[in-house]
């Protein structure tokens, strides 16, 4: 592990855990524009928007070694051009910074959503897979210019080792996302005649695997899988849902309506991810990894419910 | 399981092992794909659904065409192996006509996959059916995993350009793709070829209104005798071929491919005009 360790996005869900798994390994240093609430004493905290000037100060006084970069913007109500400098400009300011400073791994946690459901998809994308998750989400534009941002900044900087990790679906007791939160629906909306199988990962995994990739010798574009796949229903059914089924030329209508009227937070783009397969192949960071998921399928699904 | 009530399923199920013939519950125990704690496959295939789906299916196959299956022992047992054949009658009975075979006068029985087209996963209801019995997209990624993983695919190169085909052209081979050939070769796997008689006959098309078609994003849209696409009580008779077993680059340029791929046309021809010969009447 890395003697240091800064961590964008730490006040988020995300972040917190991971801090909490790190921070007894290695000194930790977060920046996030949020406060950090419950750090633990050993965790250096910068309450800062990455794309402000201090960042770089930060980075001369405190020899950060690694970087796991989690912070990025994704809420579909948020102001669009804030969110994309946010995200984009934040993203290209701190790779700058990494590679002056001699920062000696990045960590981008990116996402499996970034190919995007499709009809013709097959059952297990590569990573090679075009990134045309954005085609009918465009929430997903700024994410994938991240991961290509981070691509080209991995040939550029090849004495740096650069890791794309993009996991499946991430759920759990603490995190807000909308796999999450959809889980939580006691009457989730599904689309009448369509089952695919979806792959979900327990926010605990996902650290863990974020921690994996920061160790030394890890260089690369990896899928991170959970523990298996499963049938949209299956997963309903495990956690005592009644779906409302929708037909599929009605559903976006119904879907757009909903968000328009702020009665749920699901842009229709959404709907294609209850409707076709994104799922993804995760064996390549299990081969070069060793990856293990600890969570099985029934205590990932069921974890949605736990102490919120 | 995806709407079909516990009860209505148990019924199904023990249709399909009546209709199956006596040993049926035996033989389809030999059936044990990977699965997990919910029953299914990594690609949503799930045995106990199969069971019960497979009940119109075998109705269809004993009762209503009557289906004679010949050399299903060059099926090998087990090992990847590409089945090959012609694609006609304008709904795809045929691909459930050979699968059936595999899975009822097969022992030990195979679950055969069939790819299907991208259209497909658009469709509800057809879509997680197909799913839940173990039938597939037919990309090139999905193909290789699943002969590396050893399993049974059936393929119809002609695509919709055979299924769709007008009656008048009833047992012309359409034109072979060359993805299959591709995939034999790299795989090194061996190919079954399969010639079903009687399902060119099930529902004569005279009319393909393309436009209406394109309208409705379909692939074709037949008109038939009867209006629909739906089929007469044919007699299919199923004959599977001797294995064809093909050498060298996958990478070849396609007129090269070209040369393998019309014998295995051939021999699908040599199996349809053998079957032809042999029946006595398109009915029974």
């Amino acid at each position: 592990m890395p003697a240091s360790v800064a961590i964008t996005g730490i006040a988020g869900n995300l972040g917190r855990k991971l801090a909490r798994i790190l921070h007894g390994e290695t000194h930790v240093v977060g920046f996030d524009r949020r406060p950090l609430r419950d750090r633990p004493k050993d965790v250096e905290h910068h309450q800062l928007d990455i794309r402000k000037a201090r960042v770089e100060d930060v980075f001369r006084r405190s020899a950060i070694q690694a970087i796991a970069h989690l912070g990025l913007k994704h809420d579909p109500r948020d102001d669009a051009a804030e969110a994309h400098s946010f995200n984009v400009a934040g993203t290209q300011k701190l790779l700058d910074i990494a590679a002056r400073h001699g920062v000696k791994k990045v960590v981008l946690l990116s996402s499996a959503n970034v190919y995007g459901p499709a009809p013709g998809n097959p059952n297990f994308l590569p990573e090679e897979t075009p990134l045309l998750g954005a085609a009918r989400l465009p929430g997903y534009r700024d994410l994938i210019e991240v991961d290509m941002y981070v691509q080209s900044f991995m040939w550029q900087h090849p004495g740096i080792e650069t890791v794309i990790l993009r996991p499946v679906n991430i759920v759990g007791p603490t995190v807000r996302n909308a796999p999450s939160n959809y889980l939580r629906l006691e009457r989730p909306i599904t689309v009448l005649g369509f089952d695919p199988m979806v792959q979900l990962i327990h926010e605990e995994d996902v650290c863990r695997a974020i921690a994996l990739a920061l160790r030394p010798g890890v260089r690369g574009v990896y899928n991170v899988t959970g523990p298996g796949e499963i049938p949209l229903s299956a997963a309903l059914r495990e956690l005592g849902r009644e779906p409302v089924p929708l037909p599929h030329f009605l559903v976006r209508q119904v879907v757009k309506r909903l968000f328009d009227a702020r009665l749920s937070s699901y842009p229709p783009g959404e709907v294609d991810y209850i409707q076709y397969l994104c799922a993804v192949d995760g064996s390549r960071f299990v081969r070069d990894t060793g990856w293990t998921p600890r969570f099985s399928i029934r205590e990932t699904l069921r974890s949605v419910l736990g102490n919120r | 399981m995806a709407g079909i009530g516990e009860e209505i399923q148990e019924r199904l199920r023990r249709w399909t092992l009546e209709l199956g013939g006596p040993g049926t519950r035996e033989r389809l125990e030999k059936l044990t794909p990977p699965r997990n704690e919910y029953g299914v496959d990594p690609y949503g295939f799930d045995v106990d659904y199969l069971q019960a789906a497979a009940a119109p299916v075998l109705w269809l196959y004993r009762k209503y065409f009557r289906v004679k299956a010949f050399g299903l022992e060059n099926v090998p047992n087990e090992g990847p192996v590409l089945i090959v054949g012609n694609h006609s009658g304008q709904l795809p009975f045929d691909a459930a006509m050979v699968e059936a075979a595999c899975l009822v006068d097969k022992d030990p029985p195979r679950a055969v996959r069939a790819l299907v087209d991208k259209w497909v996963p658009t469709l509800p209801f057809v879509s997680t059916l197909f799913a839940r019995c173990g039938q597939i997209v037919g990309t090139p990624e999905n193909c290789r995993r699943l002969l590396a993983a050893g399993e049974a695919l059936l393929v119809f190169p002609e695509g919709t350009r055979g299924l769709n085909k007008p009656f008048s052209r009833r047992y012309q081979l359409q034109g072979f793709g060359l993805g299959f050939m591709r995939l034999a070769l790299e795989n090194g796997v061996p190919i079954v070829p399969v010639g079903v008689v009687g399902a060119e006959e099930q529902a004569p098309a005279f009319l393909d209104i393309q436009p209406l078609a394109r309208l409705l994003a379909f692939p074709h849209f037949p008109i038939t005798l009867t209006g629909l696409p739906l089929p007469m009580p044919v007699r299919y008779r199923i004959w599977f071929g001797e294995p064809m077993c093909f050498t060298g680059s996958a990478d070849e340029e396609d007129a090269v491919l070209e040369g393998k791929v019309a014998r295995v046309r051939d021999a699908v021809a040599g199996l349809l005009a053998r079957g032809i010969a042999e029946r006595e009447h398109v009915f029974w």
